[in-house]
């Protein structure tokens, strides 16, 4: 199928467009960015209509193209390998990739570096489709390297900032810890199978039993999940995400909600047959992503800052994905990122669209009431709001009640009980961010000068706010029909759908399931309990908008008299749990002082420039000493001559002595 | 028969006279007859040696050195000459146009 076109459309559009496009006027630029988007997106979609076409037996379809390293009898090769699983990552990424870059032409219009910033997003698309579609975890690699370094350049795109261009290092380093635990894992795999090839890898690995202790299996598996925790911001590398939110709004959509952050769940469901024989590997799994989902929220409640909030509601959404995955039930998590990468990218663009209509404002005490200005963005906004509570029959909510029952299920009970405690506060924060932003007065400073034009963009002479141009909103309103249905492929048998999509997904997993005993037939239980259960989650929903709506709509003046009350406890979560304090106290301040005292004072200097200097200083001096022989004086040299005779003679003799 | 070491002994006393005439005197001439001294000393150790072993090679040797020293005397006697007709001194010190 020639999968290679795939991920080289948009590089070739990023060569293009960041060797030359400093000369290009912007529709040029917009072309060649959004057409080889448009045109993988395409493609990526006559791969799908192929794919339907073939065999069962010819799935997965792997693509061999070239032995990239050979080393003694390990090998890597340039290949291609396309199953149900990458096939839905294919189409989520080009497709919200594709809305997101049109969205971007509106959005970006007023900044500089235009080129530079298609470039970059053209960029990330070629790494993150290198990243799904890889046939090994080393090619995945490079694509998991690569979605760093767009994220980087992408959060850093405004890098005069300082703000920004540390944002895009701690990023960048944050990334790094969690990279460090993954290439362990791979190098675990080498040494243990001898190849990183998917196919062989799963071949050689459904050999092993499942783990009953801890073996290297269950080694390997967590340290995947370290790099996991580190690319898709859960604890205890999640610090990066809400900074990252320096980057242009579009950016925070496109990486940092729909699709980059999403390569870490990818990872594990990719992993299953690994995950599978190392229970205690895949229960951390779930820990995590339910500590993540519940924590990440709590943070979410307190932010004033709109794309803080929906920073936070990211990382909660992909601890949801994480428990998914954690309790083998890798379908639900693959709904839920798919799910949420529309309904993620829906509330970042209109937050975005919102930042853009009130001239840069990021302050929700500072919005409100913004219902009359933007009516596109308040319908899209609250598809978003609707659908990341879990109300039916949005999309959220057939993904994430999916990740509850079979948490449930597989007897998590105290997770399930944990996860349906952070859906009420998804639901309450997401609803006070609506309240906030659209109802109410007014509270920016635009309002007294409306007499100002639309002309003079950005900081204090914006005007009133103003809905967004037709090729932002467009964008907005296919993501949020998209929000709307998208759960709809996956409906569970207990409400009268087929659950479509996890069958779909079924034969990535199945090939290993039968080793796990969660999935043995008692999950066929009864339509009524699984109603129960969404009636649960409902509930909860339904409960945080109440509180929401009461706090944020009703009274007013009931959060600061709260906040009052609550004291230090509000401090602190106001202050993110002083986590970023925290990390900095234990783990960059000592190093800091490590790297200044010991390897740059010490080693660098010490140690390294000691040894050249030295050298240098020494023969500088040897020969000023050995200059003085050189005297013009023949009979020093005589004198010489005469020494080193009878250094030869007495070297001669104390040998013939011997 | 007198033993060899006294031979050797006499040889190494001539040549250690010659090496220290050759480091301290400043005469151009005198240091000439310096090495012709460290030469003959030299000399003395192979017929010494050669009249011990009962060989000719000893013989041979100083046969060499002594027309090497002839010739060198003739080459260098002529230089002398010459650099006291231009210089007007013998003494080795005062000789140092190439020092810098």
């Amino acid at each position: 199928m020639n999968l290679w076109i795939i991920p080289l459309l948009p590089l070739a559009g990023a060569a293009i467009n960041g060797l030359l496009g400093k000369r290009f006027s912007k529709t040029l630029v917009n072309t060649i960015a959004l057409g080889s988007t448009a045109l993988a997106f395409a493609y990526a979609l006559w791969v799908a209509a192929q794919f339907a076409g073939l065999p069962p037996e010819q799935i997965p379809h792997i693509e061999h193209y070239a032995i990239w390293i050979s080393a003694g009898s390990f090998w890597a090769e340039c290949g291609m390998y396309l199953d149900q699983l990458s096939l839905v990552m294919l189409l989520v990424v080009t497709g919200v990739g594709f809305l997101i870059h049109v969205y971007s032409v509106g959005y970006m219009a007023h900044e500089g570096g235009y080129y530079r910033y298609f470039a970059y997003l053209n960029i990330f698309m070629f790494f993150m489709l290198t990243l799904v579609l890889a046939n090994n975890y080393l090619l995945m690699f490079v694509g998991w390297e690569g979605v760093g370094l767009a994220s980087y350049l992408l959060i850093g795109f405004w890098f005069l900032k300082k703000s920004a261009a540390d944002a895009g290092k701690k990023a960048f380093i944050t990334n790094r810890v969690g990279d460090f635990g993954f290439l362990i894992a791979l190098f675990l795999l080498i040494k243990h199978f001898g190849t990183l090839q998917y196919d062989s890898l799963w071949t050689l690995v459904s050999k092993y039993p499942v783990e009953t202790g801890t073996g290297f299996l269950t080694a390997i598996g967590l340290l995947m999940l370290m790099g996991a925790t580190g690319k898709s911001a859960q604890i205890p590398l999640y610090v990066w995400l809400p900074d990252a939110m320096e980057g242009p709004t579009p950016v925070s959509a496109l990486i940092h909600a729909a699709t980059m952050v999403t390569a870490g769940v990818y990872m594990v469901a990719r992993s299953n047959p690994i995950f599978n024989r190392a229970p205690q590997a895949l229960m951390a799994v779930a820990v995590i992503g339910t500590l993540t989902a519940i924590f990440a929220a709590s943070i979410g409640i307190l932010q004033t800052d709109i794309k803080k909030v929906l920073a936070y509601s990211t990382i909660s959404q992909l601890g949801y994905m994480f428990m998914g995955c954690g309790v083998a039930a890798y379908g639900a998590g693959i709904f839920h990122l798919m799910t949420h990468a529309f309904f993620k990218a829906l509330l970042f663009l209109s937050a975005g669209s919102i930042i853009h209509g009130i001239g840069g404002e990021q302050d929700m005490r500072k919005m409100g009431g913004l219902r009359k200005y933007l009516p596109w963005t308040f319908w899209c906004m609250t598809v978003a709001t609707f659908t990341i509570s879990g109300f039916p029959p949005l999309a959220a909510f057939f993904s994430k009640d999916e990740i509850l029952y079979k948490t449930f299920t597989s007897g998590n009970h105290v997770l399930w009980l944990v996860g349906i405690v952070a859906a009420g506060m998804t639901a309450f924060y997401m609803f006070r961010l609506w309240f906030l932003t659209f109802f109410g007065e007014y509270r920016g400073p635009a309002s007294s000068a409306e007499a100002h034009g639309h002309d003079a963009h950005g900081g204090e002479g914006h005007g009133p706010p103003h809905e967004s141009p037709m090729v932002m909103v467009v964008p907005l309103m296919i993501l949020a029909v998209l929000s709307f249905v998208g759960g709809w492929v996956g409906i569970p048998k207990a409400m009268g759908g087929s659950n479509h999509f996890e069958h779909f997904l079924d034969p990535v997993f199945q090939s290993t399931v039968e080793s796990m005993p969660a999935e043995t037939p008692a999950r066929h239980e009864d339509a009524t309990t699984e109603l129960m259960f969404s009636a649960v989650s409902v509930a909860a929903a339904a409960i945080g908008f109440l509180g929401a709506w009461f706090l944020y709509f009703k009274r007013t003046d009931l959060p600061d008299k709260l906040a009052e009350r609550a004291g230090g406890l509000y401090r602190l979560v106001l202050d993110k749990y002083r986590i970023d304090e925290l990390y900095g106290a234990v783990f960059i301040q000592p190093i800091i002082a490590l790297s200044t005292n010991v390897f740059w004072k010490g080693i660098d200097r010490g140690l390294i420039d000691g040894a050249v200097d030295g050298a240098a200083a020494g023969a500088n001096e040897t020969s000023d000493t050995m200059r003085r022989m050189q005297s013009g004086n023949i009979r020093s040299y005589a004198g010489w001559v005469a020494v080193g005779a009878a250094a030869v003679i007495a070297f001669m003799v104390w040998r013939g002595v011997r | 028969m007198v033993p060899l070491s006294y031979y050797l002994i006499l040889s190494g006393i001539l040549f250690a006279c010659g090496v220290t005439g050759f480091l301290i005197k400043r005469n151009i001439i005198t240091i000439f007859l310096s090495i012709e001294l460290m030469l003959n000393g030299v000399n003395l150790s192979f017929v010494a040696f050669a009249a011990q072993l009962k060989s000719l090679d000893g013989h041979i040797f100083v046969f060499f050195v002594m027309v090497v020293a002839a010739a060198e005397a003739a080459v260098g006697l002529a230089i002398i000459i010459a650099v006291f007709r231009t210089r007007e001194t013998l003494n080795v010190d005062r000789v140092n146009l190439l020092k810098l």
